[in-house]
């Protein structure tokens, strides 16, 4: 069977297993979903947006859409993959399911806990229904998909004038206890007037078996609301991810997101800002640092909506092998958003023939007050610089990864949390092979 | 120490070395002048080692040892410097991180240990207050959004740093207003020692008021056409080079 009439004909068996409550609206959310999910199907390369990556080949896979789940997963299986140096809480999900023994969730100053938790108490039903589906893409049919099934995943919700006062780390594991898993997790996120958080996203795949997932995270920013998204993408390359993160900030809140990818076989991320209010910042930043055959496709959106916002998009990518970047930075400037200020760049360099950089900047700008650029190079190392660096004793090999690892530092340093800093820094000199007698 | 037998090089085809011969002893200074497109950087960028370059002929040796074989940070473990003429921007790193790396690889050719993390910065210290560099340069990334004077100024820094047997200091003194040129000179001079020795590469006998050479010799069309002492670096100051055509 096709995966997807695979999905489709699942759905009720899911939602029964569930002891479904018919009048709720996340019964109703799903079947609007699924119903969508089949009328549009999986996205192909005929799709404009998906011109560069080609689901076809992952699809193909006899996918467990709900796997049995590992229970023996213990604290040394995944340390490796925690940030352990710093204080935090963590949301740690195996085989789809929430893993409360390896996870400090709290319900003190805010809520720290899981969606499937949220799905079903009464005190949560509110943000639920104000918030689960209200700004993810309905025609991205993969968001759809995820919601057609949304069960699990970090369900985050900060009051007003609340600090979290340490990063909240959410962590998917895959153990391989199928041959082949769909894991579709769902995370919702609300920030409250004056409020602050710091969250760190992270895939991982603890086997050699094949995972796919397809990721919905929705983000609400109300006043003056700061948010600090990490997402570390560095899994094995039997693992694909479909990242799917959509933003809705309102007036003067900060949302900025990072996205950190060195792995995974496909990644597709779509990250998509929506803006529902004056003096709104945006900030996009990501590193890729791809070889072999790895592919990682970056699709962004802001929609300026409103006068008087900024958005900061900044990309980079170092390419080996046959690896392939993919690019499209959408920027919309509507006609009432006077005096917007968007700045974009994307840049990007090869260093083996066979490696590849589709890079496609879209400023749509209907507004005629407005500060918008975009920027985008694709080049090879500097032989210059290259000479002058061997000219005072470096090694050829040591003086390529200094480049490469100072041509991604603009983005490095733009990281708040410093032992996730250290962590992405020591990640990317790994990835060039290259030890370094110094943090840049 | 440095001993250049009969060479011949060429980029893309083109000859712009024809045969240069030229022995310099420890602690000698040299001068090398001559007009635009003469090949002055071109003999500069093939004793670095340089791979644009093809030596089709002759060889360059140092204490001995043909370099031709030898990579171009094979050559600077072995004790040659050469200053650019442009130093390159290299954002991201900064001056000591650089130099850092710079020492440790070289030591670690030699099959040192690390230079501990005090002596470093000492040395650091001592080397930034000889060439009167503000302390707050060397967390800056190397060369990026620089002045001229200040890129020839770190330049020196580096070659104070890396104490080289050989240094080559090519066009120096190009982009200096004279007090930085007399800073320069001075760290320079403070340098020199009867063990190294130094190539000076110049358009003008300027710079040559501050460093004064033991031998000055012509570059014309790719070969040296006169040598002498530094009464010749006057002589061409007034003359001109039309005269050794």
């Amino acid at each position: 069977m096709e995966l997807k009439e695979k999905l489709v004909s699942s759905f009720l068996a899911f939602e029964n297993k569930g002891n479904i409550d018919l009048d709720s609206t996340v019964h109703a959310i799903r079947l609007n979903a699924i119903q969508n999910f089949e009328t549009a199907g999986f996205p192909t390369k005929k799709d404009e947006e998906w011109k560069y990556t080609n689901l076809k080949p992952i699809l193909k896979e006899d996918f467990i859409l709900f796997p049995n789940v590992e229970k023996s997963v213990g604290f040394k299986n995944i340390k490796d993959y925690l940030i352990n140096d710093i204080d935090s809480y963590t949301l740690i999900f195996v085989d789809g399911e929430f893993n409360s023994f390896l996870s400090e969730t709290t319900h003190e100053d805010c809520d720290v806990c899981v969606m499937s938790s949220a799905l079903t108490r009464p005190k949560y039903k509110m943000i639920i229904d104000n918030y689960l589906n209200t700004i993810a893409n309905k025609n991205n049919s993969l968001s759809e998909l995820n919601t057609a099934f949304v069960k699990e995943g970090a369900f985050i919700n900060i009051p007003k004038n609340t600090i979290v006062p340490k990063p909240i780390q959410i962590i998917n594991f895959s153990t391989g206890s199928e041959k082949e898993v769909l894991l579709q997790p769902r995370n919702l996120v609300v920030v409250g007037e004056n409020s602050h958080v710091q969250i760190i996203e992270r895939h991982q795949n603890l086997s050699e078996n094949t995972t796919l997932t397809n990721s919905v995270t929705e983000i609400f920013l109300h006043k003056r609301a700061i948010v600090d998204y990490y997402k570390i993408q560095n899994d094995n390359n039997e693992s694909s991810l479909i990242d799917n993160t959509f933003i809705s900030q309102k007036q003067q809140s900060v949302a900025t997101v990072s996205t950190f990818s060195f792995g995974g076989k496909i990644t597709r991320n779509n990250l998509e800002f929506y803006h529902e209010g004056e003096h709104i910042t945006s900030n996009l930043n990501g590193i890729s640092v791809l070889n072999e055959k790895q592919h990682v496709d970056n699709h962004t959106l802001v929609d300026h909506k409103s006068p008087n916002c900024e958005s900061h998009e900044l990309y980079k990518g170092i390419y080996a092998d046959k690896s392939v970047g993919v690019f499209n930075g959408k920027v919309i400037v509507r006609q009432a958003a006077q005096k917007t200020n968007a700045f974009q760049q994307n840049n990007s360099i090869l260093i083996d023939d066979g490696a590849t950089i589709n890079s496609k900047p879209q400023l749509e700008i209907f507004a005629d007050d407005v500060k918008c650029s975009h920027g985008c190079t694709i080049g090879q190392l500097d032989e210059s610089a290259l000479f002058y660096m061997q000219s005072r004793g470096i090694p050829v090999k040591e003086a390529k990864a200094l480049l490469l690892y100072a041509f991604g530092n603009d983005v490095v340093e733009k990281i708040k949390i410093p032992q996730l800093k250290t962590l992405i820094s020591k990640l990317i000199a790994k990835k060039l092979n290259v030890q370094l007698g110094f943090e840049l | 120490m440095l001993k250049i037998n009969n060479l011949h090089a060429n980029i893309n085809g083109k000859e712009i070395l024809k045969g240069i011969n030229l022995e310099i002893k420890a602690g000698e200074v040299h001068a090398i002048m001559g007009p635009n497109g003469s090949g002055k950087s071109t003999l500069a960028s093939v004793i670095a080692g340089k791979e644009d370059f093809e030596v089709t002929e002759g060889s360059v040796e140092l204490n001995g040892e043909d370099l031709s074989e030898f990579a171009p940070e094979v050559r600077a473990h072995k004790g040659v410097f050469l200053s650019f003429q442009y130093p390159i921007e290299i954002p991201g790193v900064t001056v000591t991180n650089f130099i850092k790396t710079a020492i440790n690889e070289t030591r670690k050719a030699k099959g040192m240990g690390e230079l501990p993390a005090k002596e470093l910065l000492q040395m650091i210290r001592e080397k930034a207050d000889l060439l009167e560099i503000d302390r707050k340069f060397l967390s800056r990334s190397l060369n990026e959004g620089f002045s001229g004077g200040e890129k020839k100024r770190n330049e020196i820094f580096q070659m104070a740093m890396l104490e080289p047997q050989l240094a080559i200091l090519d066009e120096t003194d190009s982009g200096l207003d004279i007090d930085a040129l007399k800073v320069v000179a001075n760290g320079v001079n403070k340098l020199k020692s009867e063990k190294n020795a130094v190539l000076l590469i110049t358009h003008y006998q300027r710079l040559l008021d501050y460093i004064v050479p033991d031998f000055v010799h012509v570059l014309y069309n790719g070969k040296i056409v006169k040598s002498g002492g530094k009464e010749l670096a006057y002589e061409l100051e007034e003359k001109g080079y039309d005269w050794l055509k």
